[in-house]
């Protein structure tokens, strides 16, 4: 057994390699970009040659996740809560087809949305797919979660979710790891129909899911990562999903005087519940995310016990948990610290020195000025930092390749001139295809394709796109004449202000390729070149 | 022993180098630690946090609460302000005053520095010039640490052991240049204490 220093996130990395793991398939994502980074420069990933490149978005990665499982070996599917909205088709029907080998889909949600664009949780897409879900209340925890997760999904025959929020994702602790297992050899399943969802053969599956509930409750009630501890004073219970339960005993590190439940593999372990409700007068519910178990208990007509938590205004409605707010809803009086002077200024995040980016849009902000705001939709990257002065040059950013979509039902409906600013990695994820709908239309939009050959939000993970752009284009039938590359630089400025004025005007679709690497890449590139030249010499 | 620092700074000054240096410290002594991190979108020039908790006692939550923090450690000065709810009575404000001025309504750096100087418990340095005098700006953040390290519970000789590890990579030169540039705020610290 060795003790290593770890990030949740990677926590959950070493946890699947320990856990037999044969791939990993991910698009990076803010809070879970870590996991498949760990896997990426782990010594016996590589020996092993476990699966670890990136997929192009988390629904192909879900679909080669589920494929692994097919042929028999042990698969983690990792995203970020809204990838899962990407990957939903694939997930929801992978519980109907169940699994071969296990398959565990690690979703990490962002309450409080510290790099997202919503604070959806999770639980209610495992709750809706009917599958069990496991939510570490801590490091150790999680990699336990990871390395144990893929035998609890072979033996109940169904992919597991693993989830995960932004605070333990992204929080360092000591995790003691054991040796890792070995790998399935693979095999096809027995059932040679298993995967095939024709309506006759999907409705036997899904009879099948709905009998396996009782086995995913008992698994739950047995789970060692839920327990429950008695306390002396009764006039009320608690329930700590997740990392809550630390909230609480940060409040009572010695111990805590009221019942309570350590929740953290789902669906609710109904027994246990059932011994807290006999016990106590009222119920507090502890849960990041938004109030799935308080719902559950509460009610439509509220007429049992009476539940505390996020409904009842007892912890605030949205946004993250932290110990305070759990001090407060337990009558804890709050240490308070001074109030931050006035003199502070927000620092909002902003586009780096020397970013590409800044050459786009300072040349689109003057092509654009005669036609007035609100002709510019944009995306999920860091050039939707152009939303914050000094540019103000983008009117939306919705969802992963809405840009171009957007754009496109906008110039349906009169909007001219419209143009869509998409980035090269978030393109491959989900563009392709709504240029495709503007290329078939004749639609007049502008594309902006800024290629900085990286995914860089996330820490400049290769991108799905890189060297491939033009010829996608070109594939998707974008007319030779309308497609442009160009250099994104100061010494490009004039260049690039009379291309995108001549584009911008043209009524049909144009796709004009501002590239230039990365600046935070190129940086770390040059860094590392210099390094390995240091030692060579 | 329990000791709560929050580390500030703005993203792209690399404080998470100075949590790694006591994070390899805080393990060498057997201590247990929590550390949280920001990721994403705040990386870029946005304010940054992390939380960083020492303990011999198991520590349960990520986060520390209001009023309880022993420390502010930071890298930039108005950011070591942003903090100060987490910070307790008896705690200190150890920062920087060198500013790191990436937007245009950065305020006057005096009143900045006077907002620190009301701190009842306060180092101020100009960890840029401390480290240039050492021989290397870039050492600044080694500067920082040396000058929070006298209210670290922590042996001195095991926070050089987590440079000496942390940058063994990087060659003797570096190891050296960055345990001068400890050694240097810590002398300030003690001096100015």
């Amino acid at each position: 057994m060795t003790k290593k220093l770890l990030l949740g996130a990677e926590a959950i990395g070493q946890g699947a390699i320990d856990g037999g793991m044969s791939g990993v398939y991910a698009y990076p994502g803010t809070p879970s970009t870590e996991i498949t980074e760990y896997v990426q420069e782990n010594t016996v990933a590589k020996e092993r040659n476990i699966h670890r490149e990136w997929s192009a978005n988390e629904k192909t990665a879900m679909e080669a996740g589920l494929g692994m499982s097919y042929a028999g070996k042990r698969a983690m599917v990792c995203m970020k809560h809204v990838g899962l909205n990407v990957a939903a088709d694939a997930f929801v029907n992978s519980a109907i087809t169940g699994v071969n080998g296990g398959l565990i889909v690690t979703v990490a949600d962002d309450p409080s949305m510290h790099s997202s664009q919503n604070e959806q949780d999770s639980r209610f897409y495992g709750k809706f797919s009917m599958l069990p879900i496991l939510e570490p209340s801590n490091q150790q925890e999680a990699y336990e979660m990871a390395r144990t997760g893929f035998e609890l999904s072979e033996k109940l025959g169904v992919p597991v979710l693993l989830r995960i929020t932004t605070r333990l994702a992204h929080s360092r602790a000591g995790v003691e790891t054991v040796e890792p297992m070995p790998e399935n050899t693979g095999s096809l399943p027995k059932d040679p129909r298993q995967f095939v969802l024709l309506p006759a053969i999907a409705r036997k599956r899904y009879a099948g899911l709905l009998e396996k509930q009782d086995s995913f409750r008992e698994s739950a009630e047995k789970a060692s990562f839920n327990q429950y501890f008695d306390g002396e004073d009764k006039s009320l219970g608690i329930i700590c999903c997740g990392i809550t339960y630390n909230y609480l005993k940060e409040n009572y590190p010695e111990e805590c005087p009221y019942p309570h439940v350590k929740l953290s593999q789902y669906p609710l372990p109904e027994d246990m519940l059932k011994k807290l409700e006999e016990q106590v007068d009222e119920i507090l519910v502890l849960e990041e995310g938004y109030p799935l178990v308080e719902e559950m208990l509460s009610g439509f007509f509220c007429r049992g016990r009476r539940i505390l938590g996020r409904l009842d205004g007892t912890l605030p409605r949205m946004g993250e948990l932290n110990p305070d707010h759990v001090a407060n809803a337990l009558g804890i009086k709050v240490k308070k610290g001074e109030k931050a002077p006035e003199v502070i200024a927000n620092r909002p995040p902003a586009l780096c020195k020397g970013c590409s980016h800044h050459d786009t849009y300072k040349a689109l902000n003057l092509v654009m000025e005669p036609f007035g705001d609100g002709h510019v939709f944009s995306d999920i990257g860091c050039y939707t930092l152009g939303a914050l002065p000094p540019y103000s040059s983008i009117n939306s950013c919705v969802d992963m390749g809405a840009s171009i979509t957007m754009a496109k039902g906008a110039a349906d409906a009169g909007l001219f001139p419209s143009v869509a600013v998409i980035g090269d990695s978030t393109f491959t994820h989900s563009g392709m295809t709504g240029l495709l709908d503007a290329v078939n239309e004749k639609t007049p939009i502008t594309v902006l394709i800024c290629d900085n050959e990286s995914v860089s939000m996330t820490g400049g993970q290769d991108s799905a796109a890189l060297g491939k752009i033009e010829s996608i284009c070109l594939g998707l039938g974008v007319d030779p004449d309308h497609l442009h590359t160009i250099e994104a630089h100061p010494k490009n400025h004039d260049k690039l202000v009379e291309l995108l004025d001549r584009e911008v005007n043209y009524e049909g679709v144009s796709v004009i390729v501002p590239r230039r690497e990365c600046i935070q890449k190129a940086a770390r590139r040059i860094r590392a070149e210099k390094m390995k030249s240091e030692q060579n010499a | 022993m329990k000791c709560d620092i929050v580390l500030a700074g703005v993203g792209g000054q690399g404080i998470l180098s100075i949590a790694a240096v006591l994070g390899m410290a805080a393990v060498e002594n057997d201590l247990y630690l929590k550390q949280a991190e920001t990721h994403g979108m705040s990386q870029r020039g946005g304010a940054v946090q992390s939380y960083l908790r020492l303990s011999d006692n198991p520590i349960y939550s990520d986060l520390i609460p209001a009023g309880e923090a022993d420390i502010i450690l930071s890298v930039e000065p108005m950011e070591s302000l942003r903090y100060l709810p987490f910070l307790s009575k008896k705690g200190y404000v150890v920062t920087n005053t060198t500013p790191f001025v990436n937007i245009p309504n950065y305020p006057e750096l005096d009143k900045v520095l006077g907002e620190v100087k009301k701190q009842p418990h306060h180092i101020a340095i100009d960890a840029d010039k401390v480290a240039k005098e050492v021989g290397n700006s870039r050492a600044s953040n080694m500067v920082m640490l040396g000058a929070a390290s006298p209210f670290i519970d922590i042996p001195f000789e095991l926070i050089e052991d987590g440079i000496r590890k942390i940058f063994t990579r990087k060659g003797e030169a570096i190891v050296n240049l960055n345990l001068e540039a400890l050694r240097a705020g810590r002398k300030f610290a003690e001096a100015n204490r």
